[in-house]
């Protein structure tokens, strides 16, 4: 489950920063400030994790979207 | 070639998406220019026919260089006579209006990504020949590395022709964007105010009101910004304008271009049409929708060269307070710092509140530091109500 979070995670994030290296995303860290993310970005983020994964997500959480990690710990919770 | 800001001087015409013969309609996309601000999509401001292409694709030229010849329609309303043709007849009826359906085997528009395309052309590669698997169809940094994998072994191919030479790179736009602001610098005098303004009322607003819309409908807090600098400029009207050779034409229209940061370096500052009647919205969405072009290409030319005040906020990278350059022909700029929050006093008490820092940078010969002061007032005073932005 994770995994198959954390890839769509990664997908999304290629389609909002297309040039970003993933690869070297580190999971614990803030990933705006890696990827250099403005607030369209992050809206657009939570638009396509919402589409692919069919969560809801409350404007109130997006600070647990953060990193990589919590992220994929705040999906998979509410799948 | 049309004059996409005060600092673009040429042109290179890429492709061409009308053909002679075909029927055009104001507000048409005839062809795609790449400039110093990337890719973007040449409207016609007039109806008729085209006749004559004039600049080929591949041809830099400068701007004021005609492209083509329009034959306008008659302004009455009977039907012209059919259109001779001087060079190679159309091949079908006169095209549909918008949008245009691509011919087969013509070059569809491919979207590369400012650092595809600069690596792209570092290893020789043609980008615009390359499937995209990024968004939209857009060609990756990756796309070009594994382009280059399963090149050949071999020497790297000479430089691709002109047609399909990468021209747009960060190095340019800087030097574009240095020799405007150089000039503004140099030909306006600057006066600048600054406002602190109270975002209670408005992030409170927009936390409920965000919490009602689905998400794909939610809004910026941006949006209510821009928002409340068009409403503003009624106040104080002179901000909004731009200069026509030795005198500043007042603008009707509110159209506020946005800056845009581009990721590979640079910025754009499209314009948001008619933002003072737009509901918040609506507006939202044309944000949106003219951000992600900046940034994958698509920008309309009537978009780069028709704002008539320009907004920029630098608050998300962490600084209180933006202090722009006004843009020529503009006569004013408005910046936003970031959200930050403050003691602030409160019917006699100090409370914690959200605040940020409005500047406006305008233009001494066209308004002065007290109607600039009315209209960060203003500004504020709009921000109080968010319900009726």
């Amino acid at each position: 489950m994770a995994d198959e979070v954390r890839a769509v995670v990664l997908r999304v994030l290629g389609d909002i920063a297309p040039e970003a290296d993933l690869a070297s995303l580190r999971p614990d860290v803030v990933f705006r400030e890696q990827l250099d993310l403005d607030s369209m970005d992050l809206l657009n983020f939570v638009v396509g994790l919402h589409a692919a994964l069919g969560v809801e997500i409350p404007e109130a959480d997006y600070p647990k979207l953060a990193t990589l990690d919590a992220c994929v710990e705040y999906l998979a919770s509410r799948r | 070639m049309p004059i996409l800001g005060a600092d673009m001087t040429a042109g290179t015409l890429i492709a061409w998406r009308k053909r002679p013969g075909d029927r055009v309609t104001r507000g048409d996309v005839i062809a795609e220019v790449e400039t110093e601000k990337g890719l973007i999509d040449v409207e016609v401001f007039v109806s008729g026919v085209l006749e004559r292409i004039l600049v080929e694709p591949g041809a830099t030229v400068p701007t004021g260089t005609a492209l083509a010849s329009i034959r306008e329609d008659a302004p009455s309303a009977a039907p012209g006579p059919v259109v001779a043709i001087p060079v190679a007849p159309p091949a079908a009826a006169p095209a549909p209006a918008m949008p245009v359906a691509r011919e087969p085997g013509r070059r569809a528009r491919v979207r590369v990504s400012p650092l595809a395309r600069k690596l792209a052309a570092t290893l020789g590669i043609d980008p615009t020949t390359l499937r995209g698997t990024g968004a939209g169809g857009a060609v990756t940094r990756e796309d070009v590395e594994r382009a280059a994998a399963a090149r050949p072994a071999g020497p790297v191919p000479a430089a691709p022709p002109a047609a399909a030479r990468p021209r747009m790179d960060v190095a340019r736009m800087r030097q574009s964007i240095a020799a405007a602001m150089a000039r503004s610098k140099r030909e306006i005098p600057h006066y600048y105010v600054t406002h602190t303004i109270d975002l209670h009322r408005a992030l409170s607003w927009l936390a409920e009101e965000n919490a009602r819309r689905p998400v794909t409908e939610r809004l910026l807090y941006g949006v209510l910004l821009i928002k409340a600098v068009a409403l503003a400029l009624h106040d104080v009207p002179e901000l909004n304008g731009v200069w026509r050779g030795d005198r500043v034409e007042p603008s009707a229209a509110v159209h506020i271009g946005v800056a845009i940061s581009l990721r590979g370096g640079g910025l754009v500052a499209p314009a948001l049409h008619d933002v003072d009647r737009q509901p918040l919205g609506a507006l939202m969405g044309a944000f949106r929708d003219v951000v992600q072009r900046a940034r994958g290409g698509g920008l309309r030319s009537s978009e780069l060269s028709d704002a008539t005040i320009t907004v920029t906020s630098l608050g998300e990278q962490g600084v209180e307070s933006v202090l722009g350059i006004v843009y020529p022909p503009q006569v004013a700029i408005v910046g936003f710092g970031r959200i930050v929050e403050r003691p602030w006093v409160v019917g006699g008490a100090v409370l914690p509140r959200p605040v940020v820092t409005a500047t406006l940078s305008a233009d001494h010969r066209v308004s002065d530091g007290h109607r600039g002061g009315l209209f960060l007032a203003a500004v504020e005073r709009l921000l109080q109500s968010p319900e009726r932005l």
